[in-house]
């Protein structure tokens, strides 16, 4: 995984301190282009991984690159999955199965089964996990994605049910179809990697948010420092600057310090920020 | 450790499921629902305990608690039922459809000592209630207008096959959606004695309502207005924000953050400033044991649980839910009611019409003054 990594929250109108800024972000960056120029940007100060959610418009950031193959030898994306937002409000109109429905291709081993209210678990909740899975992942066709992750409504929701299999369900499609590391996003970090080790999956690629001000590291903060210094699994860290709560300098300097951070991902709309932000994460990454 | 059960696994109780789950005073032993998709994979993949029947589960089972997520239709008689057993009851709003039942419940919850709760988890978001200490403690002075808004993209389409899109059953923008913002105001600044001018109005549905608009008068004078549009994808998901103005200045409220604007600031308040003062959710969150979709969702769980242990009563009572749904009630009622027609102006109107049309125009207070000097009481 590379050191630094630029994510998509920023296009999308997603700001968790301000509405407002939300708004203005989501008017910046309605065409498309607007977002490619920043993925350009992000590019020539060599950010060359795109962690992004499975949102629509990212199927055109998808087709740029695809079309633009020899532009970005190396690029790669680490697809977050579901985009939850929109399961969440078809379930307020269909109802959860109804929500599941919408989402899968047309014609599938599963509509007659849904219609039909017939057994889910007895057939098989693998079969449609990998429907759901390959149906999100199709934007990303012929596009390189070394990671991909589950999002972290997901992971915390099946987490807190003790569906612990469900980890593993997706771990294995992830591997096994798009030969990559399954990863998982969460708000949940130490109660999460104690369950994905009793399950056997080591060394797992874990997304949370690390920040000096704990702002959504969820249960016990000391778990939390102690599975930066030194959990058996790979850390990506976001909301290093709590949505911009906290100052630059020493948000990188508290999250550059724990060696099982392996990566940092931010969002940022500036060459500028960009490029200061990856230079300050790279000096202040201890040389190993 | 306090035995609990949930009744009715859609969104919410899947929700509830996933939080109690993982809290360290609950024990949920087990889970009810008719749909035996969710049953199986629940049966198949985890160790909750699961049954098709209510009154079985609640026949069978060694409870304290119970929280119930199902249609609101079936809100009264489950509630009713684990009352009944003395089970302490969180209940997912707006709790009852109509508020009548919501009253008989609350005091059926207070007579038998039981925690009674409704899932208004609004009430549990920092900046909401960074927002009523600053109100209690009149910082910015008399209130005078209050506006309550709700917007998000929950209907964008002629189509609708759940519970939602029945008024019958609860459905519809108005118990749905506008019972969070109603609710808000009544915890914020108190309940509304009327409401008049209501609007509601369907976009896109047919059979029930996808906006709201209202105006809310207060006993103590000052007024308010509720604007609620679930047909509005402008907004990624569910919005809810609380302008209120008094004399001395003026609170922005949302989710994420906290504008206040201060004529002038005496020095019991802390840290603020005269002008804008600007609060942000990551400052004034605090940590939960386990997130899933929001502080507010844990909260409200860790809150009930809490409640339980200490004989308090719950920040959002039965009878706080009754409220909101009385609120909601009046608002129904007031749009069926009578509007001013506006006729045209006669081509020649005596004096003392044109003299009053000028005279309306003034600002309040010279309008009153003109009055006084026209010889006019103020009803006059």
């Amino acid at each position: 995984m590379d050191r630094v990594l630029i994510g998509d929250n920023q296009f999308f109108g997603i700001n968790h301190m301000s509405e407002e800024k939300a708004r203005a972000q989501g008017m910046r960056f309605q065409e498309t282009a607007a977002i490619i120029e920043v993925l350009d940007a992000a590019y020539a100060e060599g950010i060359k991984t795109f962690m992004c959610t499975t949102h629509e418009r990212v199927a055109e950031v998808c087709a740029h690159f695809r079309d633009n193959r020899e532009k970005y030898p190396d690029y790669k994306f680490y697809p977050c999955m579901p985009y939850a937002h929109k399961y969440a409000n078809a379930a307020t109109e269909h109802g959860v199965v109804g929500a599941f429905r919408t989402f899968l291709p047309e014609e599938n081993a599963f509509s007659a089964l849904l219609s039909g209210g017939i057994s889910l678990a007895r057939k098989d909740v693998e079969g449609l996990a990998a429907l759901l899975i390959d149906a999100e992942m199709k934007m990303f066709s012929g596009l390189h994605t070394p990671v991909v992750l589950l999002q972290n409504v997901a992971t915390d929701f099946l987490l807190g049910l003790g569906f612990d299999e469900a980890f593993r369900i997706f771990a294995d499609r992830i591997r096994k179809r798009y030969q990559a590391e399954p990863g998982f996003i969460t708000m949940n970090a130490p109660r999460l990697l104690h369950t994905l080790q009793k399950i056997g999956i080591d060394n797992p690629i874990i997304c949370t948010n690390i920040n000096k001000l704990g702002f959504r590291m969820s249960g016990d903060i000391e778990k939390y420092e102690q599975l930066m210094a030194h959990g058996e699994c790979r850390l990506i860290a976001m909301s290093v600057f709590a949505s911009g709560a906290l100052p630059v300098r020493p948000a990188l300097e508290y999250v550059c310090s724990f060696p099982q951070v392996k990566s940092i991902v931010f969002g940022a709309s500036s060459r500028a920020h960009i490029g200061q932000t990856r230079q300050l994460i790279e000096q202040l990454t201890p040389r190993s | 450790m306090f035995n609990a059960a949930i009744v009715g696994l859609g969104k919410m109780g899947l929700s509830h499921l996933s939080i109690a789950n993982t809290h360290p005073e609950i024990q949920v032993r087990c889970v009810c629902d008719p749909a035996r998709y969710v049953r199986e994979i629940l049966d198949k993949y985890t160790t909750v305990k699961t049954y098709s029947d209510f009154r079985a589960m609640l026949q069978a089972e060694q409870l304290d608690c119970v929280i119930v997520a199902t249609p609101t239709k079936y809100h009264t008689e489950i509630v009713e039922a684990a009352l009944e057993r003395n089970l302490h009851v969180f209940c997912e709003k707006p709790f009852a459809l109509e508020a009548e039942h919501g009253y008989r419940l609350a005091d059926m919850a207070e007579r038998k000592g039981l925690v009674n709760q409704v899932g208004y988890h609004y009430r549990f978001v920092a900046s909401f209630n960074e927002a009523k200490r600053l109100l209690d403690a009149k910082l910015i002075g008399d209130l005078h207008h209050v506006r309550a808004e709700a917007y998000g993209p929950v209907v964008l389409r002629k189509k609708g096959l759940t519970w939602r899109s029945h008024r019958s059953e609860g459905g519809g923008c108005l118990f749905d959606y506008a019972c969070h913002a109603i609710d808000l105001v009544n915890y914020l600044v108190g309940r509304p004695a009327s409401v008049s001018g209501s609007v509601l109005n369907g976009v896109f549905s047919s059979g029930v309502e996808d906006e709201i608009y209202s105006t809310l008068h207060f006993a103590q004078g000052f007024h308010g207005q509720l604007a609620t549009n679930w047909s509005d994808d402008s907004f990624r998901k569910m919005s809810v924000r609380v302008s209120l103005w008094g004399t001395n200045g003026r609170i922005n409220v949302d989710r994420q953050e906290l504008q206040i604007y201060l004529r002038s600031v005496d020095q019991s308040a802390e840290n603020l400033v005269p002008g804008w003062n600007v609060r942000y959710t990551t400052d004034l969150t605090p940590a939960v044991w386990f997130y899933m979709r929001g502080e507010e969702y844990s909260a409200q769980i860790d809150h009930f649980v809490q409640c339980i242990k200490n004989g308090a009563g719950a920040r959002t009572s039965f009878r706080s839910a009754a409220d909101a749904v009385l609120v909601a009630s009046m608002m129904r009622k007031d749009a069926h009611g009578q509007r001013t027609p506006i006729k045209s102006a006669a081509v020649s109107g005596s004096t003392a019409a044109a003299r009053d049309s000028s005279v309306s125009s003034l600002p309040g207070r010279a309008r009153e003054l003109v009055q006084v000097l026209l010889g006019r009481s103020r009803q006059g």
